[in-house]
């Protein structure tokens, strides 16, 4: 299998020293249930970092503490040198903007048509945006997911494939600067997965975003990442590239890799 | 017994979660009010809600208002005509209509219709993440969905009791017909003849109230739903049930104030 350092070396030169987000000693329970425990990572600009870890490890949790979806009990979260923590409901919708976010299920909206769904972040986000640029944007977007005759349909009428690129699509209508992927192939079969997987790669290019993909699934994350972060018992377990992960022989790595 | 952590007893933890509860739906109507008035109001949306609320409900107050004018004027006849005042029919059942029946029993279907629907809707948004997937896209959920559903259900609300009491009249005037025979424009005459501002006035301003309720208590319950889709029957079923029996109070509260005043 062809890691993503061998496929493309154009894209790793793109990625910089500079961080887009970080994160320093970053906990978060439920109750009795501890599922992070000072998780410290940072992401550099332009890089895919594979979040990696069981089920119940926590992965989504930190995702969604960065967006502030859910409130850490403590740590802080820099992201585009803004703490999250300690932003007002103003800043934060301001840099929500600069930050997409792919849900696990897609999180398509039911009572709207695929166009719509594109068209309801960027007129909120792009204020003053004129009708023909948005859908020249929409059509743009809709080609680069390929799925450009989709406009029309409702969401109960694609495939589980096809709602995940609808989903990547609305994320990145509004370009953002950081992209947060929760599980993107979860679901899928290995053929549409691969094909999901790059994409994020093909728009890690096209728009220069920074990205962190949670995934579960080693062909993916062989497929996206520059980077690997393997989450255990809501601790950093391991941070590398995938060759060190391949070669690593530790029982949690294994048990993905071989 | 150990040092560990005193544990609440059952009826303690009771209390706690219902002052729990109070505290979040404060804070969601405070929500509500805030974002009502804070810039960017989702005018489409708002609409749409209106048209979905308003628009969809006609056939089935019709049907009730209908049924309800021909049935309260069924049951009323004989005994009118056994006290030979059969000619107070048309302004009882008017003032039955206006102010009790029709806000009341629309408000309870609507409770039913809409309240549910929104609880449902909501709560399975909540479920697939679509709420989450609005925040997250700096969209403000409350005010794209919870402001633009609880003024519509409170403007809209009031107007379908209005069109169940026209219709409940005119049901009226076709049970009157069953057994006689009464001319539209005297039955409506002397039906309207018998109202005075004082019967209107509190059983229209009551109805805003009922629909606040409505929008409130469907929205409230799907907004905060949980996670599995076990909860959007919970939030469909509790918004019913709150808002039919909110409706009921605040029925009660009107009518003290409306006596208070009036006598």
């Amino acid at each position: 299998m062809k890691t993503k350092g061998t496929i493309d070396s154009t894209r790793l030169s793109a990625i910089k020293s500079s961080t887009v987000i970080e994160i320093s000693d970053l906990k978060k329970s439920f109750g009795e249930q501890h599922v992070l425990n000072n998780i410290s990572l940072q992401l550099l600009t332009g890089e895919n970092l594979v979040v990696l870890g069981k089920s119940g490890s926590g992965k989504s949790v930190l995702i969604k503490c960065i967006v502030r979806l859910l409130v850490p009990d403590s740590g802080t979260i820099k992201v585009l040198g803004e703490d999250v923590g300690g932003l007002n409901d103003n800043a934060l919708r301001v840099l929500r903007m600069k930050i997409g976010f792919l849900f696990q299920s897609g999180a398509l909206y039911d009572s709207m048509t695929v166009g719509q769904n594109i068209e309801f972040p960027l007129r909120r986000i792009k204020k003053g945006i004129t009708r023909k640029d948005t859908e020249d944007k929409v059509k743009e977007v809709l080609e680069q997911v390929g799925l450009p005759d989709t406009a029309d349909k409702m969401p109960s009428q694609l495939s589980g494939g096809m709602r995940k690129r609808i989903s990547l699509a609305r994320t990145i209508v509004v370009d953002p600067a950081i992209l947060l992927y929760d599980e993107p192939t979860t679901g899928l079969d290995p053929a549409t997965s691969a094909e999901i997987s790059a994409l994020i790669n093909d728009i890690q290019i096209k728009y220069k975003t920074s990205s962190i993909i949670i995934t579960h699934d080693i062909a993916c994350a062989r497929i996206t990442a520059d980077r690997l972060i393997m989450l255990k018992d809501g601790e950093v377990f391991k941070d590398g590239t995938v060759d060190t992960f391949e070669k690593s022989d530790d029982a949690p790595i294994t048990s993905f890799f071989k | 017994m150990g040092g560990g952590e005193i544990k609440p007893e059952p009826a303690q933890r009771r209390k706690q979660s219902f002052l729990t509860e109070i505290a979040d739906v404060s804070l969601f109507i405070s929500r509500t009010l805030k974002e009502t008035f804070s810039r960017g109001f989702e005018f489409r949306e708002f609409l749409r809600q209106c048209f979905q609320i308003g628009y969809k409900s006609l056939p089935l107050i019709s049907v009730t208002g209908i049924i309800m004018g021909l049935v309260l004027t069924i049951q009323s006849r004989p005994t009118l005509v056994h006290f030979g005042a059969v000619s107070m029919l048309p302004g009882m059942v008017a003032l039955s209509l206006i102010k009790e029946m029709g806000p009341v029993i629309t408000a309870l279907l609507c409770a039913g219709k809409i309240g549910s629907g929104m609880g449902a809707e909501l709560g399975s948004m909540r479920v697939t993440e679509q709420i989450d997937a609005m925040e997250v896209s700096s969209v403000n959920p409350m005010k794209f969905l919870v402001v633009t559903r609880v003024w519509a259900a409170t403007l809209m609300i009031p107007l379908l009791v209005l069109y169940a009491d026209v219709l409940g009249i005119a049901g009226s005037w076709g049970g009157a017909n069953i057994k006689g025979e009464v001319s539209f424009v005297l039955f409506f005459s002397q039906a309207f003849g018998h109202i005075t501002f004082m019967d209107f006035f509190p059983a229209v301003v009551k109805t805003f109230f009922f629909g606040a309720v409505i929008g409130l208590v469907g929205c409230y319950k799907g907004y905060t739903a949980g996670r599995g889709t076990e909860s959007v029957g919970i939030a469909a079923n509790s918004a019913v049930v709150q808002a039919s029996l909110l409706v009921i109070i605040v029925d009660l509260i009107a009518v003290q104030i409306t006596d208070m005043l009036t006598s």
